[in-house]
């Protein structure tokens, strides 16, 4: 894929303490502000690389994309749309990838707010599905790092019931007893957030992010509320008790290795034998006292040497 | 797209439907008829449906939520839970049911007759009729995201029969979270659609007054959706709409009703849930690009940095 000239994150302002980066500072951490830790938004494929073991991860559903089902038109055509969207770069709102973590095998679901707005349409659908039916075939958890402004509007009803299809794939994985994990980045508003992206069995959020069923703008227009600044974000989530920890993205990665190593199952043994078990158990207890003998000589000795034992350093070898 | 056995009156209207070309035109009309102020709403057929009906009040943690009606009842001789989502028909009313749009505790409520129906492996039916899911500060802190995932998947995995019904206009999120059933059925005259109109021509055409433009684009009618897979049948109304005749309307709903959960009763619980997963599973529009032109392996090889 051709490299843009600029990315969205290059050379630019830190809007909440005006620090200005270069291009190549503000990449090598991550899109984070070095200064304030405001988080800027990142491309899908961009978190990848620097979340994979190596930079290394291979794509699932890549070969997914949009149609034109309603043959849509807003202020411009649908497929005109798709078109602008695909030249930034990505294929689709969403890019799911297998890929280790801190040496843990893994599928990851990582939506991309640039591309559409990160909206869920019927490729996101399927392909957050083929995620799904990849990891319940190699026994490997599925985590999803999700942004979004909600259903594609552009897809109607279509896009609305990619929402039941994202939680027929929960219900598969489970099925097979494996973990889902999410992480909530900026914006993860609507469909999205009312249907996978709140079924996280550990949900993660990137500080500042904006976590809505509906947006502030809708519900001020609505209800002519006057919502607190941080209305929706990270810290007020985890405070009504909606996510389990705001995590820098720096520290994403590793964090969710050690998550996946506390959930990892020891590998599974084949049911034995009442006969197995029983001489299992015999070897195991001569085992253990055959075990045990040098600590037993060792006690019969001090008491014959009496206190001159008594006197010898930890770690002294017999 | 589903199985698309059912009366033959059914099916006949259906294929009518399926053959006319909608228009915008069309489906503005179908929109008005679909909220028309005297079409019948749950409680209207679950007084003609099921003379005996007990309502269930509260969801245990926070409150009662007037837009969701929820409850069991006796139906063709057998237990049945019924969830649906009320408006008001007068100003009154209308406050006390917020319009039909619920709150995160009427979603819960739901659940809460879901798992009965799931203790006792009786069926659903839902009625969904709701402008969406109620957005307000205090929706959202008590989870209104999180409540209408997680009642998607209680539905998804309950065991019995289970049948979605939209009698007026199923409008985004807040209309799905009753609606991950066996069979979704849709009245001729009711509409199911990703945003109430109004919604989506403030968000694309940033003017709210472009509500007949935004339906001309969205085709929500019940032919469209049945055509799309989105629906498994249309069910007839009287002449001139629901409003027009609700014992009428009453009595074709409980001919459809009647014979699906019959039908789908005869298969055994993990055929039936099988089906109801795959039924979702297919719906969709997408196409995929021959493999040696697409990205395939990735391996960081796309890395723009």
């Amino acid at each position: 894929m051709p490299r843009p000239a600029r990315l969205p994150g290059d050379d630019r302002q830190c809007p909440r303490c005006k620090s200005h980066f270069r291009a190549e500072e503000i990449r090598r951490n991550q899109f984070v502000c070095a200064a304030c830790d405001h988080h800027f938004p990142i491309g899908a494929r961009e978190r990848l690389d620097n979340m994979a073991d190596g930079g290394v991860w291979t794509e699932i559903g890549g070969e997914l994309r949009a149609t034109d089902p309603l043959r849509f038109v807003d202020l411009q055509p649908y497929p005109d749309r798709l078109r602008s969207a695909e030249a930034k770069g990505n294929t689709e709102a969403i890019v799911c990838a297998e890929l280790a973590l801190d040496g843990q095998r893994c599928v990851a679901a990582v939506m991309d707010f640039g591309f559409l707005g990160g909206s869920m349409g019927s490729v996101v659908g399927e392909r957050f599905a083929k995620a799904a039916d990849h990891a319940v075939a190699r026994g490997i958890p599925l985590i999803s790092i999700t942004s979004s402004g909600g259903a594609r509007m552009q897809e109607g009803v279509l896009a609305l019931m990619q929402m039941a299809k994202t939680i027929v794939s929960l219900d598969e994985l489970h099925d097979a007893g494996l973990p889902f994990i999410v992480v909530l980045t900026h914006p993860t508003t609507g469909g999205v957030w009312a249907s996978f992206a709140s079924l996280g069995d550990v949900t993660y959020a990137e500080p500042g992010a904006l976590i809505a069923f509906s947006g502030p703008r809708v519900i001020e227009q609505t209800t002519r509320e006057k919502l607190p600044e941080d209305f929706g974000l990270s810290e007020r989530q985890l405070v009504h008790g909606h996510v389990d920890a705001v995590v820098d993205r720096r520290q994403l990665a590793a964090r969710l290795g050690r998550l996946l190593a506390i959930l990892e199952q020891p590998p599974r043994e084949a049911p034995q034998s009442l006969a197995t078990q029983l001489a299992q158990n015999g070897t195991e207890r001569a085992a253990s006292m055959a075990r045990a003998l040098p600590q037993l000589s060792r006690r019969l000795r001090d008491r014959v040497m009496g206190e001159q034992s008594q006197t010898r350093r930890p770690g002294d070898r017999w | 797209m589903g199985p698309r056995r059912g009366p033959r009156f059914v099916r006949r209207i259906a294929d009518r439907l399926t053959h006319a070309e909608v228009e915008g035109g069309d489906s503005w009309e179908a929109i008005q008829l679909a909220r028309h102020q005297d079409r019948p709403y749950p409680l209207d057929y679950i007084s003609r449906l099921m003379p005996d009906f007990e309502e269930i009040h509260g969801d245990r943690l926070q409150g009662d939520d007037a837009a969701i009606v929820a409850g069991i009842g006796r139906y063709h001789g057998r237990p049945i839970a019924v969830i649906g989502h009320q408006k008001g028909r007068d100003a009154q009313d209308r406050a006390f049911r917020n319009f039909g749009m619920p709150g995160p505790e009427g979603y819960r409520k739901g659940m809460r007759l879901m798992e009965l129906a799931a203790k006792m492996e009786m069926p659903l039916i839902t009625l969904i009729d709701t402008p969406g899911a109620f957005p307000g500060a205090n929706a959202e802190e008590n989870g209104q995201g999180g409540a209408i995932a997680r009642s998607m998947l209680t539905m998804l995995r309950l065991p019995a029969p289970t049948v979605a019904v939209v009698i007026g206009e199923g409008s985004s999120g807040g209309a799905l979270a009753l609606g991950v059933a066996d069979r979704v059925v849709m009245l001729e005259n009711a509409t199911y659609s990703v945003i109430s109109p109004e919604g989506a021509a403030a968000i694309l055409w940033r003017d709210a007054g472009k509500a007949k433009l935004a339906a001309a684009a969205f085709k929500p009618t019940a032919a469209n959706c049945y055509r799309w897979g989105i629906a498994d049948a249309v069910v007839p109304e009287p002449e001139g709409g629901a409003h027009t005749d609700p014992d009428e309307a009453a009595r074709l709903l409980d001919g459809y009703l009647s014979r699906t959960l019959r039908e789908l009763g005869a298969l055994p619980i993990p055929e039936r849930r099988r089906i109801r997963r795959e039924r979702f599973r297919r719906i969709g529009a997408h196409r995929e690009l021959p493999p040696d032109s697409a990205t395939l392996m990735s391996q960081g090889a796309d890395r723009t940095g």
